[in-house]
């Protein structure tokens, strides 16, 4: 079965600084990939090389088979690779439909305005944000303008979600909220590769993981292979019972 | 769908007035006001495209209107075309060139961006001055004979006259199609943060091109459409950076970003110059006064007129376009 | 040739005003034309006054420069700081045209002339005028003392620290407010300086710095923006060509060899001739 997202042998330099060094991993259909690592290590950017904010200098990405290496962004989505930021962009003076139906008009299906906006209405009941719907999106708290970066994503129909950080500055109660959220994406069938800081949310809402430290790839396998791992636990985790313990706590 | 807009019926009306209120009085003067109201809102309108649709400050607009005056003159004048298609002509030259123009300026962000369209004007200007063909820095007259084939001076220049409402008319038609169609919630994503839209899928390059070209068509018709009126051209007055200033002033006043805004701020400034220019005593201070203006709305109403009353009645946002 | 030269380095005086404010604040201060024009007036007026140098009367314009930066800032800039740059250009453009439309008022469209000639020297047979020199030499002086000011004083450093990071900076103590005014105020007062020197060298009115004003554009841009003495050097290449150019081609092309140049610059070197790209 062909993987919805191989990523082979990737290499993105800054200057003097190899910020992603030959990276390979695969993503496959239906599954939450976490991405973990320290601060630094090169995540955000093998987001930006893959959903193609960036050109990689090297490797080749492949969506459902089909290569993307060096597509624009605006090409990717329309392939259905969909993605969120770390630090929220909304589209600040337009109100929170509006965000959303540009997420749809843009998107993997090319919609109608009409036809968009209607899609925008049902993702943001889905999310939970229609009440909130004319808001302008800069009176929004971080909680919401995170979830409004998700709906907009969303409201593109992708096959793919890229998160990245989706639960930082958020409260336990709005963490709870989008894990939730996040779960019910992949039970839609939508693949989620998810860069998180939070162990918790992350050993438990992924399928597998795959860990970074400066720009190389420590290790790929699901949470408990990856947390046993020697190499990780002295990179980053720190305690090898550290699964075990954030199972207890769950 | 445009036409179950109230707003669309408004624009015709608009333009219907500026057309009966001079006719039904054969009013000359009051024709000449009005035509200079009228071009005010079609470089307004047309600049709003760039600066409040998709937020990127172009500076040296009115280089689409001095080079559609110098084509269409040109056309005219020496070529012995007919007005009309002269004018389209100057449109779709105009277009052509920022077409290719833009797409490498467009690259630039921000203050780069509007320093390079400063440096397009000066540059297109200084061309000009030195272009044989279109008389270099003495520039051209209309040649008598131009006049007569559309039935005398006066008959061509009440038909000149409809001809700038009806641009002025599509120019408004233009800049309400755009902002309720796809394509200006692509632009509106580049305004609001240009980078989050090409993720979000909007072709940023393409969009930016297309409305940069789109932005110099009808200024350009109506340079030529001017310039026919005014029987000559120089490189001075065709392409007055003032002019371009002043453009943005009118935006400004009037609230950047909205259709109404656009010909509100137009019609405001151009009465505001007119009646200072024609005033012995104020004359002098048309600019201070201007200046000052400009001041005071940047600094507590960057909105303009149409912004401030959008905050004051937040229920016209959805019936003043 | 070196008429060309010397009159670079005013063209790179007055562009340094520019690149400091923009470079300091992120502003680009659209009153720049009119304060080299004030300048101009500055020195017509004390030297009709006084009828002391006007080398000697640079001091006083320089000062007038720096209190009108400083007021330009508080009336002008500082309300619009955070907001997008649109807004500083308006509001110093708004300045701008308050400042012509009196100055025309005031002075109206006809020329002025500060007639003070200083003895020309001449090597073989080449004559420079005594006026270029001086200036040029003033030009050079004034960027000297810059540089001094900038690196080897308290208050220039503190410019130089808010330039690199404003926040960073406050957080050190340093009141940005403050900074960013006696910034603007030297952006204004090496705009006013570079007028002053060219009154004494071609006749003007209050409409004449508008040429100057697009010459600094040009003259930043190449240099890069925020780089004062980039500025000076790239004027004095600017002069330089246009005096290398000027026997070849008629006066009318250079605009538009000037532009262009802009333009390209603008597009292919985004940091500027001399700066370099660092990802």
């Amino acid at each position: 079965m062909t993987p919805l997202l191989e990523v082979r042998n990737v290499n993105k330099r800054f200057g003097g600084l190899l910020a992603v060094s030959d990276v390979s991993f695969i993503l496959n259909k239906g599954e939450i990939l976490g991405l973990i690592g320290p601060n630094g290590a090169g995540k955000t950017t093998l987001f930006n090389v893959v959903n193609g904010v960036h050109r990689c200098d090297a490797g080749a990405i492949a969506l459902n088979g089909r290569d993307i290496t060096g597509m624009s962004p605006d090409k990717v989505v329309r392939l259905g690779l969909a993605r969120t930021h770390q630090i929220v962009q909304p589209l600040n003076n337009m109100s929170v439909l509006e965000n959303v139906t540009v997420g749809a008009c843009f998107g993997r299906e090319r919609l109608g305005l009409k036809a968009a906006r209607a899609v925008a209405r049902e993702v943001l009941e889905q999310v939970g944000m229609d009440s909130r719907a004319n808001t302008p999106a800069r009176f929004l708290t971080l909680a919401g303008k995170k979830r409004l970066e998700v709906a907009r994503a969303l409201a593109a129909n992708p096959t793919l979600l890229l998160l990245d950080e989706v639960l930082a500055g958020l409260n336990p109660t709005e963490i709870a909220q989008m894990i939730e959220l996040v779960r019910s994406i992949r039970d839609r069938g939508i693949a989620v590769f998810m860069i998180e800081h939070l162990m918790q949310a992350v050993m438990n809402l992924s399928d597998r993981i795959v860990v970074l430290n400066f720009g190389q790839k420590l290790a790929e396998g699901r949470p408990a292979e990856v947390a046993n791992d020697p190499m990780v636990i002295q990179a980053y985790l720190g305690d090898p019972d550290i699964v075990e313990k954030l199972k207890d706590r769950n | 769908m445009i036409l179950r807009r109230p707003f669309f019926w408004l624009i015709l009306i608009f333009a219907a007035a500026f057309i009966y209120f001079p006719v039904h009085s054969h009013d000359v003067p009051l024709r000449e006001d009005l035509v200079l109201v009228a071009i005010a809102i079609i470089l307004a309108s047309n600049l709003n495209l760039m600066i409040g649709y998709t937020g990127y400050v172009n500076f040296g607009h009115i280089v689409f209107y001095g080079l559609g005056g110098y084509i269409g003159l040109y056309l005219v004048s020496v070529r012995g075309w007919n007005l009309v298609l002269a004018a389209l002509t100057a449109g779709l030259a105009v277009s052509l060139c920022a077409l290719v123009f833009g797409l490498g300026i467009l690259r630039l962000r921000g203050a780069y961006f509007a320093l390079a369209t400063i440096g397009v004007l000066e540059a297109v200007k200084a061309f000009v001055a030195n272009f044989n063909p279109w008389g270099r820095s003495t520039g051209m007259y209309l040649s008598f004979e131009a006049y007569q084939t559309l039935g005398g001076a006066m008959r061509a220049l009440w038909i000149d006259y409809y001809l700038i409402v009806g641009v002025m008319a599509l120019s408004l038609i233009l800049s309400l199609s755009i902002k309720i169609s796809k394509f200006g919630l692509g632009l509106f994503a580049i305004r609001e943060n240009e980078d989050a839209a090409t993720v979000l899928g909007v072709n940023t390059t393409v969009y930016k091109a297309i409305i940069y070209s789109l932005s110099a068509f009808l200024p350009a018709v109506a340079g030529a459409l001017v310039f026919y009126k005014n029987a000559m051209i120089d490189p001075f007055v065709a392409f007055e950076f003032m002019l371009s200033l002043e453009g943005i002033v009118m935006l400004m006043l009037g609230g950047q970003g909205s259709v109404t805004g656009a010909a509100l701020g137009a019609a405001m400034y151009e009465r505001l110059r007119s009646t200072l220019l024609t005033s012995p005593k104020l004359s002098d201070f048309h600019l201070v006064i201007a200046g000052g203006l400009l001041l005071i709305v940047v600094l507590f109403a960057p909105g303009g007129l149409i912004g401030w009353l959008y905050r004051l009645v937040p229920r016209s946002r959805e019936v003043i376009e | 040739m070196i008429d060309g030269l010397l009159i670079g380095s005013i063209y790179g005086l007055a562009a340094m005003g520019l690149s400091l404010i923009w470079g300091v604040m992120n502003v680009i201060n659209l009153t720049h034309g009119a304060t080299i024009a004030l300048g101009m007036f500055g020195i017509y007026l004390l030297y009709t006054a006084t009828g002391a140098s006007p080398y000697l009367l640079l001091l006083p314009v320089i000062g007038g420069g720096l209190i009108l930066g400083i007021v330009v800032y508080w009336v002008a800039i500082h309300w619009v700081i955070g907001r997008p740059m649109l807004m500083s250009l308006l509001s110093t453009f708004a300045i701008n045209m308050m400042i012509i439309g009196t100055g025309t008022a005031v002075w109206s469209t006809s020329p002025y002339n500060v007639n003070f000639n200083l003895p020309g020297v001449t090597v073989g047979k080449y004559t420079f005028t005594g006026n270029h020199i001086a200036a040029a030499s003033a030009a050079v002086v004034i960027a000297w003392a810059l540089q001094l000011f900038l690196y080897h004083t308290r208050p220039g450093k503190a410019i130089r620290a808010v330039a690199d990071n404003r926040e960073a900076a406050e957080l050190m103590g340093i009141s940005s407010t403050a900074v960013l005014a006696i910034a603007f105020g030297i952006g204004i007062a090496l705009a006013a300086a570079s007028g002053a020197l060219v009154s004494t060298l071609f006749p003007f009115t209050i409409l004449s710095g508008a040429v100057y004003q697009l010459k600094s554009f040009v003259v930043t841009v190449l240099a890069g923006l925020g780089k004062p003495f980039g500025a000076l050097v790239a004027g004095v290449l600017l002069g330089l060509l246009e005096g290398v150019v000027t026997p070849f081609i008629a006066v009318s092309w250079i605009p538009l060899i000037e532009f262009g140049l802009f333009v390209v610059v603008l597009v292919a070197f985004p940091r500027g001739i001399f700066g370099r790209i660092t990802a």
